[in-house]
């Protein structure tokens, strides 16, 4: 009897994991791109002030105004989208949180108290502005910046935790013991945590940095946007090399952690040695189409000798492999690929500054540095798909399925439908707004300072080149 | 340990209550100011009350439900599952509720503004509704431990609906008191007025509230009314008290003027020691119980010990960080410090 109901159980959870995965992968892919906003658009926008505070430099310190405000909006917008994954913990995935809830929630509580600070001192950061003495308000900053970083680590440490789980006793299929600091620094916290904070710096700095490119290449050329464009763009430009390293150890290491995702990052169907990389390609049936395949070379990356052995998916059964291993290995693919044109974008400008001691004149420079910021946001949702899609058909991995951990109330259609109409709306209406705070920016400039609470003085002109 | 998780979780929802709660009252405020003209001044007092520190408030919830699943984690999965539907509509809540608010402040003159500004006033109503009727239901014993889909029963059951009822109706109660405090800090005589009328109106309301629900767990839940009426009465008749304490103290303000109220500080204080009276009344009447009805208490509901310990410790650590940094937020926004208002926020020193 109780055999009977279990199997009819995981037969209806089976049906809602689909929708509930989608939905998942939603919210949390929306939510991602705020929340590398809030871990490293503080320390942006600091730089920014520091340099107008140290050098009375009003075009440093407008920059610094202006990103603050703009990063009020995405805070925002980053609280209600963050809580919404909190509910969904528990809404969409009630069987992670019954057997797993005492693990996994506390790297989540110590996340807790990193909110409560960056919500504290952003509201004290956002709104001193104009009453708090110049380097008082600089220093209330400074929390927000650090604990948007160990907030990061926090989460980082829960998501590593689901990929190496550890750090706790079962018996008879309870949980028995906790053993907290083993959870949080499970074995693969020490790659994900730098992946993950440096991921949040680049797409942060090279999207800020896109916005003045815009404006440089429409001939705007003048110290405001020169010095925009280049605090975020430094900042993404320097990690990136450390980026790289960090993401080629963490491949590695996942290779050893996770041999089977990584077999599908890597396409190795089989157990072997001398194992070739393949660029890009369509798996399907057994073979590669359309890659490129370099003989050795994934055993070379993986064990420093092309005879190394790397595991392949048929070391486990086919139901315990993940699916779609195109997406995977693309989406892996894509993202190491676009690091390196983001390496090459930094390279570019340290030559042309170690030359002319300037920021490149060529537009080719300029169009490149647009297309940075986009990039970086693609090769970090790449980053993303790689890591959930490739632990699938565990949520923690081998310790429990996806579809046990998922909701067992039908209906799940119906939620994802009204997240994907809500989130587009949000999507669009936040860029809406940035666009509305940058064109009133540059009527500012043109000495037509908004009236608080009063109608605009004119209405607002065509949109055309009026990003930064 | 269990107990100690149980008083903590209930000490975090309280300050969500009565901090959190406020901001969701001050959306039901901007909602019934009226038109345009005549709800410009009122909306624009509870705009820079709310600017700064909603997120902070807000970060509560996100502590009591982290709480909740770590250490409590198969009730927290039988909620979650049995009340699907209300906390999803209070999740949309949360979200519009929030995005409203911060786009409304960006666009201020905007064609956008009002669209916007009804957005966040409609949705401060969905959350806490919905949230009172989760709550009802748990108290009302009405989550199943094995549930495997969520009834319209859980939480439309007259003790859900009431506790829902009640819930918007503390918030706006309290917004309305806190407003009144800041309306006298600014010299804001009319303003005070207003929402003393209106704090006394949904206080009011309140109360009636209250007194429907034991009303109508005295018919439907005899166990739940006993406890009430018996371990818990003293917190009951507390959050009685502090609640005709504060309609006697607007009732002395609007004979003898405003001066009565000094800096209103005593008025909120007995305002939210009132609603945290009856948070607190219902816990001690419903404990040991962690899921009323189910037989799961708090020690067979807890997480491992060593779970349990690391809790605590964390929630030690959110006090001695979290607790000096939240004065210090209140303490500036207070002193008037933090610019809640005006649309070029930020663009002159």
């Amino acid at each position: 009897m109780i055999g009977v109901v279990h199997a009819l159980g995981t037969l209806a959870a089976v049906r809602e994991v689909v929708p509930a995965r989608a939905q998942m992968a939603t919210t949390l892919g929306f939510h991602i791109i705020l929340a590398c906003f809030g871990i490293a658009f503080p320390t942006i926008v600091l730089i920014a002030e520091y340099l107008g505070l140290k050098r009375s430099d009003e075009v440093a310190m407008t920059l610094a105004r202006r990103w603050s405000q703009a990063l009020g909006v995405l805070v925002a917008v980053g609280a209600v989208t963050g809580t919404v994954l909190s509910f969904e913990m528990g809404l969409l995935w009630p069987g992670l949180m019954r057997k797993y809830g005492a693990v996994i929630g506390f790297p989540f509580s110590v996340e807790g108290i990193f909110f409560f600070l960056e919500a504290i001192f952003t509201g004290i950061y956002l709104y001193g502005w104009r009453r708090l003495s110049g380097w008082a308000h600089f220093w209330s900053g400074i929390p927000v910046a650090l604990s948007g970083i160990l907030g990061a680590i926090s989460v980082m440490a829960a998501n590593s935790w689901m990929n190496t789980p550890g750090g706790f006793t079962m018996r008879a299929g309870r949980i028995v013991a906790v053993e907290p600091l083993a959870v949080f620094f499970s074995r693969s916290a020490v790659y994900e945590m730098p992946h993950m904070i440096l991921a949040a710096y680049m797409v942060a700095g090279f999207l800020v940095a896109s916005v003045y490119a815009v404006g440089l290449l429409r001939g705007r050329r003048d110290r405001y946007h020169r010095l925009g464009f280049a605090i975020p763009f430094v900042l993404a430009a320097a990690l990136t090399p450390f980026q790289i390293f960090v993401g080629d150890t963490a491949a590695r290491a996942v290779a050893t952690d996770q041999p089977v995702k990584f077999a599908a990052m890597e396409y190795v169907a089989h157990t072997s040695r001398g194992v070739p990389e393949y660029l890009g390609g369509v798996y399907s049936g057994g073979r590669v189409y359309f890659g490129i395949e370099i003989p050795d070379l994934d055993s070379l990356l993986v064990g420093f000798s092309p005879h190394a052995k790397v595991t392949g998916w048929d070391s486990v059964a086919p139901v315990d492999r993940p699916p779609a291993p195109t997406l995977i290995h693309l989406s892996f693919d894509v993202m190491v690929g676009l690091a390196f044109v983001l390496l090459l974008a930094g390279l570019w400008a340290l030559l042309a500054w170690r030359r002319r001691r300037a920021l490149p004149a060529s537009r080719w420079f300029w169009r490149l540095a647009v297309a940075c910021g986009p990039a970086a946001l693609v090769a970090m949702e790449c980053g993303w798909i790689v890591t959930e899609v490739g632990r699938q058909p565990w949520v923690v991995y081998r310790l429990l399925t996806t579809a046990q951990a998922a909701t067992t109330n039908r209906g799940v259609i119906a939620s994802l439908s009204a997240v994907i109409v809500l989130y587009a709306v949000l999507g669009v209406a936040t860029v809406l707004i940035l666009r509305w705070l940058a064109r009133r920016w540059k009527e500012g400039e043109e000495g037509e300072a908004a009236v608080p609470y009063g109608p605009p003085s004119r209405p607002p002109g065509p949109v055309a080149g009026e990003r930064a | 340990m269990a107990e100690v998780l149980g008083a903590i979780l209930l000490a975090v929802l309280t300050l969500y209550a009565v901090l959190a709660g406020a901001d969701f009252g001050g959306g039901l405020w901007d909602l019934l100011a009226g038109g345009e003209q005549r709800g410009r001044a009122p909306r624009r007092l509870i705009d820079e009350t709310i600017t700064p520190v909603w997120e902070a408030n807000h970060v509560w919830l996100i502590f009591a439900l982290v709480i909740f699943w770590t250490g409590f984690p198969t009730a927290f999965a039988a909620v979650m599952t049995a009340a699907a539907l209300p906390l999803w509509l209070a999740a949309l809540g949360i979200v519009l509720r929030g995005a409203g608010f911060a786009f409304r402040k960006e666009v201020q003159g905007g064609r956008a503004e009002q669209p916007l500004g009804a957005v966040f006033a409609i949705s401060s109503l969905l959350t806490p509704f919905f949230m009172g009727t989760v709550v009802g239901a748990v108290a009302a014993g009405r989550i199943a431990l094995g549930a495997r889909h969520t009834t319209l029963s859980v939480w439309t059951n007259p003790t859900s609906l009431l506790v829902g009822g009640l819930f918007v109706a503390v918030c706006a109660y309290l917004a309305a008191v806190y407003l009144i405090g800041e309306a006298i800090a600014r010299e804001d005589q009319p303003h005070a007025r207003y929402f003393s009328r209106r704090a006394a109106g949904a206080g009011t309301l309140a109360g009636a509230l209250s007194l429907a629900a034991l009303a109508e767990l005295r018919h439907s839940d005899h166990a739940l009314f006993h406890q009430l009426t018996g371990r818990a009465l003293a917190l009951v008749l507390l959050a009685g008290a502090c609640g005709l304490g504060v309609l006697a103290l607007l009732a002395l303000a609007r004979t003898r003027g405003l001066r009565a109220l000094g800096r209103a500080r005593g008025l909120r204080a007995l305002a939210a020691l009132g609603v945290a009276a009856v948070i607190w009344g219902w816990g001690v009447a419903q404990k040991p119980a962690l899921l009323p009805r189910t037989g799961l208490t708090l020690a067979d509901g807890a997480a491992p010990h060593g779970t349990l310990v690391a809790l605590v410790g964390v929630f030690i650590a959110a006090v001695l960080l979290v607790g000096p940094s939240l004065m210090l937020l209140f303490w500036l926004h207070g002193r008037r410090l933090l610019d809640g208002g005006g649309a070029d926020r930020g663009t002159h020193r």
